[in-house]
């Protein structure tokens, strides 16, 4: 099979792992209990006050019905409108998604600068007290999750030595207009390094809460692979070709030991993605993750359908992503 | 003698680059820009429609923004605001609203009694979206005659102008949003309020600029900040941090440990109580049921227990800032007599009633733990309740839908104080939002809902709450206590109200 075959075949996988999930969601949320209008009667109000509200909001119709309308506006590219902010539904996740990737770009550059650090530390200092203190580290890290780390955090740099901010993207003092939703690049492109410092400083907590169980995971495994890499024959060539151990590890060991990883990587960028969610709540960060809580409570259901669906093109499209880089790195896939 | 070496000079460097382009906390510097820790997020700028419109938790940032009819001092008597004065005529077939003069909307264009009409008859209007519509649409046929607007009374409703204090009671600016459009006016709101917005970020801040022309007289804190922060935790590290000056709906026990500290607290009771609802179903339709859970539930123990002593034990659904209020209702504890009462309908400690209780959990303060309590007290006489964990959302529909389990907790809002927004509307059999369809008690309320004699309304209120204890229809348990932390910079005016108003905040 061609490699555009190939593509072209997990692009029909992907349109259908879509749908699939735009029909669980959209039925799931509707049989669930709890319903938008119910919590918008006020006291006092009657029987055809609330079939008026169940109106307004298209909601007196049968759910396959439903389906249909917001499917087709789906197609058009409308996901319908917010019930509670009265807002398109495609503009408000647009809005936020910028947030959400670029928290979890700087989480993934994070983990990956952290693990990998540990991981060549670790191999460099192998059968060392080191060795045995990045293991119970990396065991720490791995056994509490990411939101733990984020109240641990909170109270060490923001209560105790207040030095980061512990809530919100950007200082409401700031005075400028961004022309993008991306402000962390944009500020860097405009080459405003007080904006960009301010936001590193409101972002750095939530994202090493999110890089934190990842950089054990990827310490865990690229320490492994390093492990055995090491013992292969051309490493032991390099070694009586008289190289240093640092040479050997990193130019030598670590080109074939990283596959595993990257691979990975990949997959729990997924998972990072998801793990926002609970993060930005915490540090009252303006992503995805945190509007979609509040889309719960309030029983939103347009909003919360269009969040689900996002999350999933996001999932999809990383994973295809992670298998075509995959394939492109590994020679054996490469040659079909 | 040390040297510096290159490197740790430039270690050294750093670091202090980094620190100090580090923001300050702000407890150390004047207040000049007040921050608040909100605990919910904004989610429109319309006060009207929708599910915000009915939000209690907002509608202290609606009021900094946007007038409400009629204004509100903090023990929740009305007061003139942009009316000025409002009534009946004798026959109560005619209304009449007088229109304050000089007030400017924040673009500075003049607030007329236009404003007011339109405002009403768009909350009216049935396609409207305005949840209160069916308020609203009592009185129409508007006439204005310079400042004083007159209309009929298509329906009476004898609380009509407390309405215009409460929930989508707010005037709305006319020909800017004729102008701009709802979403327009939703990128950027316009009222005639003590503060103006000035940045607005969804889920993250709202930046107000203080309304200089404000009728009310502009507010101490020309600045005012309010970061929409949902998670407790994150609300209190920020106020001890001094990130955030003032903060509300942390632990009692937060609250507690931190108010002595370098942090002040303030609290009050607020127009919210907590409740259990009597369903008509299962065991509840015996009398001696009922009695004997009402007369075995200690409230004093469980609001000095559990919610730290801020609360106020209650035995009607009035808090004692409501106008209905009466001391004389009480229901007191009385575990022997919910003894005998159960024993007369055959039950025991050994043979108890069962029935289920729903309840949410971390939705208000302590409120699964107050209800394992009551269980516990309940078992010590012969009641075995099982308790059943569901969400806010779930008790909603389910209330709407007259399903509720036979007993199930809730909190009770009530900013206007009047007796049919609390009794009328929780315990008036016909509405979605009662459970319990009592002939005898729907025929006691039906009456008061036209009555035209404001005193005989209140006496007849009374008497509904009197027979509701005697009868043991509903268990009210207690009023809550508003806490709230701050910096010691500021002092902060509580509203009865609940809300959490900017402009009442002065410097200490």
């Amino acid at each position: 099979m061609t490699r555009i075959k190939r593509i072209l075949l997990r692009l029909l996988t992907m349109s259908i792992t879509l749908f699939g999930v735009a029909v669980i969601v959209f039925f799931v949320i509707r049989v669930v209990p709890g319903n938008p209008i119910s919590m918008m009667l006020p006291p006092g109000a009657q029987e055809e006050d609330i079939a008026r509200l169940q109106a307004l909001y298209g909601f007196d119709r049968s759910i396959p019905e439903q389906f249909f309308i917001w499917l087709s506006g789906v197609m058009q590219g409308d996901l319908g409108t917010s019930i509670t902010t009265h807002q398109p539904v495609l503009g408000l996740v647009l809005s936020r998604l910028p947030a959400t990737l670029e928290l979890s770009v700087v989480a993934l550059f994070l983990a990956v600068f952290i693990g990998g650090f540990l991981a060549l530390a670790s191999t460099r200092m192998r059968g060392t007290r080191v060795e045995g203190m990045i293991d119970v580290a990396n065991g720490m890290a791995l056994s509490i999750p990411d939101f733990l780390w984020g109240l641990v955090l909170v109270l060490l740099f923001g209560v105790l030595w207040p030095v980061f901010h512990i809530s919100g993207r950007i200082s409401p003092t700031l005075d400028f207009q961004f022309q993008t939703k991306f402000y962390l690049f944009e500020s860097v492109m405009r080459l405003r390094f007080d904006i960009w410092l301010d936001l590193v400083s409101h972002m750095f907590l939530p994202a090493l809460a999110l890089a934190i169980p990842l950089a054990a995971i990827i310490a865990q495994l690229l320490k492994q692979s390093l492990k055995e890499t090491m013992h292969l024959d051309y490493v032991t060539l390099s070694r009586t070709k008289g190289y240093g151990e640092n040479h050997v590890i990193i130019q030598e060991a670590l080109p074939n030991a990283i596959l595993p990883t990257l691979t990975l990587v990949g997959v729990q960028f997924t998972f990072l993605i998801g793990g926002t969610v609970i993060i930005e709540r915490l540090f009252s960060y303006e992503g995805l993750g945190n509007m979609a809580i509040d889309a719960v409570i309030n029983r939103d259901l347009p909003l919360i359908q269009g969040i689900v669906i996002l999350f999933a093109l996001i999932f999809t499209i990383v994973n295809l992503a992670v298998d075509l880089t995959y394939a492109a790195l590994n020679p054996k896939l490469r040659h079909g | 003698m040390n040297i510096l070496s290159r490197r740790s000079l430039l270690k050294v460097s750093t670091a202090s680059l980094m620190l100090s382009a580090m923001p300050l906390p702000i407890l150390a510097q004047e207040i000049e820009e007040l921050v608040i820790a909100y605990n919910v997020n904004l989610p429109s700028w319309n006060p009207t429609i929708g599910v915000s419109a009915v939000n209690p938790t907002i509608q202290g940032i609606y009021q900094s923004v946007f007038d409400l009819f009629i204004a509100q001092n903090t023990d929740l008597s009305q007061t003139a605001g942009l009316l000025t004065d409002w009534g009946w005529n004798d026959d109560k077939t005619k209304i009449f609203m007088a229109v304050r003069e000089g007030v400017v909307w924040h673009d500075g264009s003049p607030f007329t009694a236009e404003d007011v009409v339109w405002s009403l008859e768009r909350a009216a209007d049935p396609e409207g979206g305005n949840p209160i519509q069916f308020i609203w649409s009592t009185i129409g046929n508007f006439q204005i005659d310079g400042n004083t607007i007159t209309g009929d009374v298509l329906r009476f409703e004898p609380t009509i102008f407390k309405w215009m204090s409460f929930l989508t009671g707010y005037v709305l600016p006319k020909a800017y949003i004729e102008k701009v459009g709802l979403d327009g006016f939703e990128k950027s709101p316009i009222g005639t309020g003590p503060y103006m917005v000035e940045k607005y970020e969804r889920n993250a801040f709202v930046r107000l600029k203080a309304n200089d022309n404000y009728w009310g007289g502009t507010p101490e804190f020309k600045s005012v900040t309010i970061k929409f922060i949902t998670d407790a935790t994150a609300r209190v590290a920020e106020v001890e941090s001094g990130s955030s000056h003032v903060t509300l709906e942390m632990t009692y026990e937060e609250y507690d440990r931190l108010k002595s500290g370098k942090l002040m607290g303030t609290s009050a009771p607020i127009s919210d109580i907590g409740m259990i609802f009597f369903n008509d179903i299962e065991a509840m339709n015996d009398p001696n049921v009922r009695k004997a859970a009402v007369m075995a539930v200690n409230k004093n123990a469980i609001v000095e227990r559990l919610l730290s002593g801020y609360g106020i034990p209650i035995d009607t659904l009035q808090a004692p800032e409501y106008v209905a209020y009466d001391a004389s209702v009480s229901t007191p504890y009385n575990p022997e007599g919910a003894k005998e009462l159960l024993a007369k309908s055959g039950f025991s400690i050994d043979n108890p009633v069962r029935f289920t209780i729903q309840t949410t959990r971390g939705f208000k303060p302590k409120d699964y733990e107050i209800i394992q309590a009551i269980v516990g007290l309940w078992r010590k006489v012969g009641i075995e309740a099982e308790i059943e964990v569901y969400e806010v959302a779930k008790h909603y529909e389910l209330r709407a839908s007259d399903k509720l389990a036979p007993a199930a907790f809730y909190n009770w809002g009530n900013s206007i104080g009047d007796p049919t927004t609390s009794t009328g509307f929780a315990m008036f059999g016909p509405t979605p939002h009662s459970v319990w369809d009592g002939e005898d008690l729907t025929n006691m309320i039906a009456p008061l809902w036209g009555e035209a004699n404001e005193a005989k309304r209140i006496e007849g209120w009374k008497s509904v709450d009197n027979y509701i204890a005697e009868n043991a229809l509903v268990l009210p348990l207690f009023q809550y206590v508003q806490p709230i932390l701050h910096a010691k910079g500021v002092n902060v005016v509580q509203h009865a109200s609940g809300a959490l108003l900017p402009h009442l905040m002065t410097r200490n």
